[in-house]
């Protein structure tokens, strides 16, 4: 018995289990996350979550938005996107991030929630990732790890946000594996009139189809 | 810094394609690019971590699910235990069980579901767990029932329990569905059937009259094998 568990589809109906009140704000500013309109009344016990007091958490703030569309085109709603991001100096909250040069941010666990909405759309805060060690002797970009899963998944898709503005993508060693044309799928390109909201949609089909990982 | 150890990949032989054509939302949510193989860099090797991570970032364990409320949800009482170990057979401690589930009539508590079968005041159908230095882990339900679906004429899902496990790494990711032995609907589920006939029955708990709680409630038992780190027979 030491065979691998399958993966097997999260179903239609995760939003009165999995996402929780703050969820999808890594900063710990606020409730955002949960959906508390597609629960019924009086079963909201599993979505609210521990007063924890935490302090604040250092780094910019910025905002991750996007949509989700099917190959066919059309916006998925209920996808269940996950992301794990280094703090604002790069470092990981784990034990195997063990560079103590670099602080670790008491207040930043580094892990977010959302569920997409009924036009397929999802929003994170956060704060932007330092850079952290890649293969070798290399130093990757900033980037965020992100899974999508939902109905109709039958596993994880994974893939990896980097941002338009930051030049240490030339020498990303990840990117550099993705075929140069299809690069700008995994950048976020700031939304026209603002300095912090970061636009990454993700297409499972078509000429923008974003590129997923084999990890 | 030395390159972390990797976690073992998907083996083929046990993990569902993307797309499987009876399946009939998996078609248009599946990408038409194969994946790019990836390195396990730190980024996929971590993720939370420490001894209240998920108290702090979730709440506290919801370990009875027949309990959040006034009254006794409907059903069959169940306990269900196992443990979480790696492909090395190693316990994976601090792991985050979160269940998810039907009521005994085999309808979600979710806005979106209409199945012609009463909801049950009583009764969310989710929690979570986290397990303990062994692996191990334990909760109290209902037994959930089935329910019809749209992915073909008269099709119908046999009774389940959704799972999300976060392990010790976000290459440790899992995300399944527990099933109950002898269901005449589970040979017949398009879902479980995207998985290599091999692998199964590893979906399908097992009766275990050991850890059942005389004039109270029968006992499943189901482990979890997440991936393991360094060469597996599996990579070779």
């Amino acid at each position: 018995m030491s065979g691998q568990t399958p993966w097997q589809t999260t179903g239609p109906f995760l939003h009165f289990g999995l996402p929780w009140n703050g969820a999808a704000d890594l900063t710990g500013d606020s409730d955002l996350g949960a959906r508390p309109d597609l629960i019924a009344p009086g079963h909201d016990y599993a979505v609210l979550r521990a007063k924890t007091g935490r302090d604040r958490t250092l780094g910019q703030r910025i905002e991750l938005v996007g949509r989700v569309w099917d190959n066919k085109g059309a916006p998925i709603i209920d996808s269940l996107i996950e992301i794990w991001q280094a703090n604002a100096a790069g470092r990981y909250a784990h034990p195997e991030d063990a560079r103590s040069d670099i602080a670790l941010d008491p207040a930043f666990i580094g892990f977010g929630r959302c569920a997409s909405d009924k036009d397929g759309a999802f929003r994170f805060r956060t704060i932007r990732p330092g850079r952290v060690p890649g293969p070798g002797n290399t130093l990757q970009a900033p980037h965020i790890a992100l899974g999508i899963m939902g109905p109709g998944f039958l596993k994880r898709l994974a893939t990896r946000i980097y941002f338009s503005d930051a030049r240490e993508n030339a020498e990303d060693p990840i990117l550099g594996l993705v075929p140069e044309q299809r690069r700008a799928t995994l950048i976020a390109a700031k939304e026209l009139g603002t300095n912090n909201v970061y636009r990454f949609d993700i297409h499972l089909g078509g000429a923008l189809e974003t590129v997923f990982f084999d990890i | 810094m030395a390159d972390p150890v990797p976690y073992s990949r998907d083996d083929a032989a046990a993990q569902p394609p993307t797309k499987f054509a009876d399946f009939k939302a998996s078609v248009v949510r599946a990408p038409s690019h194969a994946l790019i193989r990836a390195p396990h860099t730190l980024t996929e090797i971590t993720g939370p971590s420490g001894d209240d991570i998920w108290e702090n970032l979730v709440g506290p364990a919801v370990a009875d699910l027949t309990r959040q409320h006034n009254g006794e949800a409907l059903g069959e009482r169940i306990i269900v235990s196992g443990r979480v170990l790696d492909e090395n057979g190693r316990p994976v401690p601090n792991t985050m069980i979160e269940i998810l589930q039907a009521n005994a009539g085999g309808r979600y508590v979710h806005e979106y579901d209409q199945h012609d079968s009463p909801r049950d005041p009583n009764f969310t159908g989710a929690g979570r767990v986290v397990t303990d230095a062994d692996g191990r882990y334990r909760f109290i339900t209902i037994k959930p029932g089935a329910y019809p679906w749209y992915n073909a004429r008269n099709a119908w899902r046999p009774s389940h329990i959704h799972y999300s496990l976060l392990g010790a790494g976000f290459a440790q990711r899992l995300i399944t569905q527990m099933y109950f032995p002898g269901d005449p609907l589970f040979p017949l589920d398009a879902i479980a059937n995207a998985v290599p006939e091999a692998a199964r029955q590893r979906l399908v708990a097992q009766f275990d009259l050991a850890t059942t709680e005389p004039f109270w409630a029968l006992s499943y038992r189901f482990d979890f094998v997440l991936r393991g780190r360094g060469a597996t027979p599996m990579e070779q």
